[in-house]
């Protein structure tokens, strides 16, 4: 379903050394899974997100989705196979249109919008039902300016949007970071929903080891830019926040190692 | 009255470029300084093929046609050359500068006696108000009013509908949030296009409305549009500041007369018109900072 085959995205930071966010990265997610993606700052967790979704650019390697090839497809050409929901709810929707309005764009997705209007009875009746299905009452709500919403409600809308034609993956990037601890819980339990009534294919990144540790089929630690933990099935059910925790702290511990050991050398040779 | 009808006239011929800086700034976020330049294009386009023969209609499509490629180019120069709004706009209005004094060969370009869509309406309108009794001057003034007056409504109603397809709702999520509208699907680059060659096109008719109506076309008579168009849109959201789009754009066309009519009370109350663009430039000034020290964000 979705195919990584060596991808790499390196930075050249302005008079500082060459940095790969994503370090040859090789990986299969098969149709159906939901992975969840974990990672200090700065490990490369998002930048991954950002090659599939095509707003970082590959240095190297090659990106296959649902059969195509979409290593050099625009991001704009990618959206017709994959559905998105950003960190900020007010990236994810059009804050001055209304709830329909919005729903309306992503009900587009992919093709030519052509001239017909954008919402009438049978959207309307459509998102209204999907909306219910989700947070009873938002369906109230659709002529409202989606702006006028709290964030947890928009993200709600923005996670029906990705979905409204079924994506054939799923991205979401931290998509409850910016939210309070309540709205963050609505919006974890629609996205669970979603993805699990729907079959979806999706790939969630966090920084909530709690979420790691509770969502998905399969989690994926990321740092320095390479798959530290790659687990899956029994094991993945196994896993606590705890243990979670202890593999950050191990890393972390390294990474300390590591640099103490680059300052020694750096004293001794230069 | 015919003073006042005549104001009026202008400011709803006005009214187009106000409508152009709605859809170029307020539903794109694109500060377009082609807006001066696509102006005086579509002046001098008009003027030139009336003079030539051409009929006024057949010239106000070529020159709106002209209005549209010129958006078109900053819009280009901007989403696909990666040049700024503001710099992209600089750009092509300054070379209009010079396409528009090669097109008209010299500076100012009379329209003598050649018919005007303005003579049109006369001729259809005036008879029929003079039959119901209005005096003859001030008919053939208010038909001039009433051309202009139905141009500016049917563009708000067509611009209305439009912006309600499907088509013209993203091209209102480009604007307003490109992020998203990438994420479904859309090129935010070619609805640019789409939405400044509208803008422009329409900041055209303009042009070539008011040089219809003042009998000439000059290639000075696009400086300063931008801020006019700007200080229209903040002066009809000021007037009107809640509803939805279709309130938006009459209160856009509103917000031209208004200032417009402002325009004249100044100049009649002793203003040097020489101060005319200093004044417009302050009024825009007032509008953008206002509510930030008000204490409020600016509606939109």
């Amino acid at each position: 379903m979705l195919h990584l085959d060596r991808a790499t995205v390196q930075f050249q930071s302005p008079g500082g050394p060459l940095v790969r966010a994503v370090d040859g990265i090789s990986l299969e997610i098969p149709a159906g899974q939901f992975v969840v993606v974990i990672g200090t700052n700065g490990s490369g967790k998002s930048t991954l997100l950002g090659s599939i979704a095509g707003t970082v650019r590959l240095s190297s390697g090659s990106i296959q989705l649902a059969g195509h090839d979409i290593t050099d497809w625009s991001q704009h050409a990618r959206a017709r196979l994959i559905g998105r929901v950003f960190q900020d709810p007010r990236a994810g929707t059009a804050g001055s249109l209304s709830v329909l309005e919005n729903l309306a764009v992503a009900a587009c997705r992919g093709r030519f919008p052509g001239l017909g209007w954008a919402t009438n009875r049978q959207l309307r009746a459509e998102a209204s039902a999907r909306l219910a299905r989700i947070v009873p009452g938002l369906e109230q709500r659709l002529d409202q300016p989606i702006g006028s919403m709290s964030g947890g409600q928009r993200q709600i809308v923005t996670l029906l949007m990705a979905t409204w034609h079924r994506p054939e993956l799923l991205l979401l990037d931290e998509h409850t970071a910016a939210l309070d601890p309540a709205a963050a819980d609505r919006v974890v339990r629609a996205t669970a929903g979603l993805i699990r009534d729907g079959g979806l294919t999706a790939l969630m990144v966090t920084h909530s080891l709690a979420q790691a540790a509770a969502l998905g089929d399969r989690l994926i630690l990321i740092h320095r830019g390479r798959i530290e933990l790659d687990v899956a099935g029994p094991a993945k059910r196994r896993l606590t926040a705890d243990d979670l925790a202890d593999r950050f702290d191990g890393l972390r511990r390294a990474d300390q190692l590591d640099d103490a050991a680059a300052r020694t050398l750096a004293e001794l040779y230069v | 009255m015919i003073t006042l009808l005549a104001t009026w006239t202008f400011g709803l011929a006005l009214a187009l470029v106000a409508l152009g800086v709605f859809v170029s700034y307020k539903l794109f976020s694109f500060p377009d300084i082609t807006t001066d330049g696509s102006f005086t294009l579509g002046g001098v386009v008009t003027v030139g093929l009336i003079v030539t023969g051409h009929d006024p209609a057949t010239a106000m499509l070529a020159g709106m046609t002209a209005g549209a490629a010129a958006g078109v180019t900053t819009a280009v120069v901007h989403a696909f050359l990666g040049v700024e709004p503001l710099l992209a706009g600089i750009l092509v209005s300054t070379a209009l500068a010079s396409v528009n004094l090669v097109a008209l060969g010299r500076s100012n370009v009379p329209l003598g006696t050649s018919t005007t869509l303005f003579d049109v309406s006369e001729r259809l309108g005036k008879p029929w108000l003079v039959g119901l009794g209005v005096e003859p001057t001030l008919a053939g003034e208010l038909a001039r009013t009433g051309f202009v007056l139905a141009v500016v409504a049917a563009v708000v109603a067509v611009l209305y509908l439009f912006f309600r397809t499907r088509l013209g709702t993203a091209m209102r999520a480009g604007g307003d949030t490109p992020t998203m509208a990438r994420a479904l699907g859309r090129d935010t680059g070619l609805l640019t296009v789409a939405g400044l060659a509208i803008s422009n096109s329409l900041t055209a008719a303009a042009g070539g409305l008011v040089a219809q109506y003042q009998g000439f076309a000059d290639v000075q008579m696009g400086i300063g549009m931008v801020v006019w168009g700007m200080a229209s849109v903040f002066l009809g959201r000021a007037l009107v500041s809640a509803g939805g789009l279709g309130t938006a754009l009459a209160a856009a066309a509103a917000g031209s007369v208004t200032f417009r009519l402002l325009v004249a009370t100044a100049l009649r109350a002793g203003l040097d018109p020489d101060w005319l663009k200093a004044a417009t430039a302050a009024v825009v000034l007032a509008a953008l900072v206002a509510p930030r020290f008000l204490g409020s964000r600016p509606k939109g």
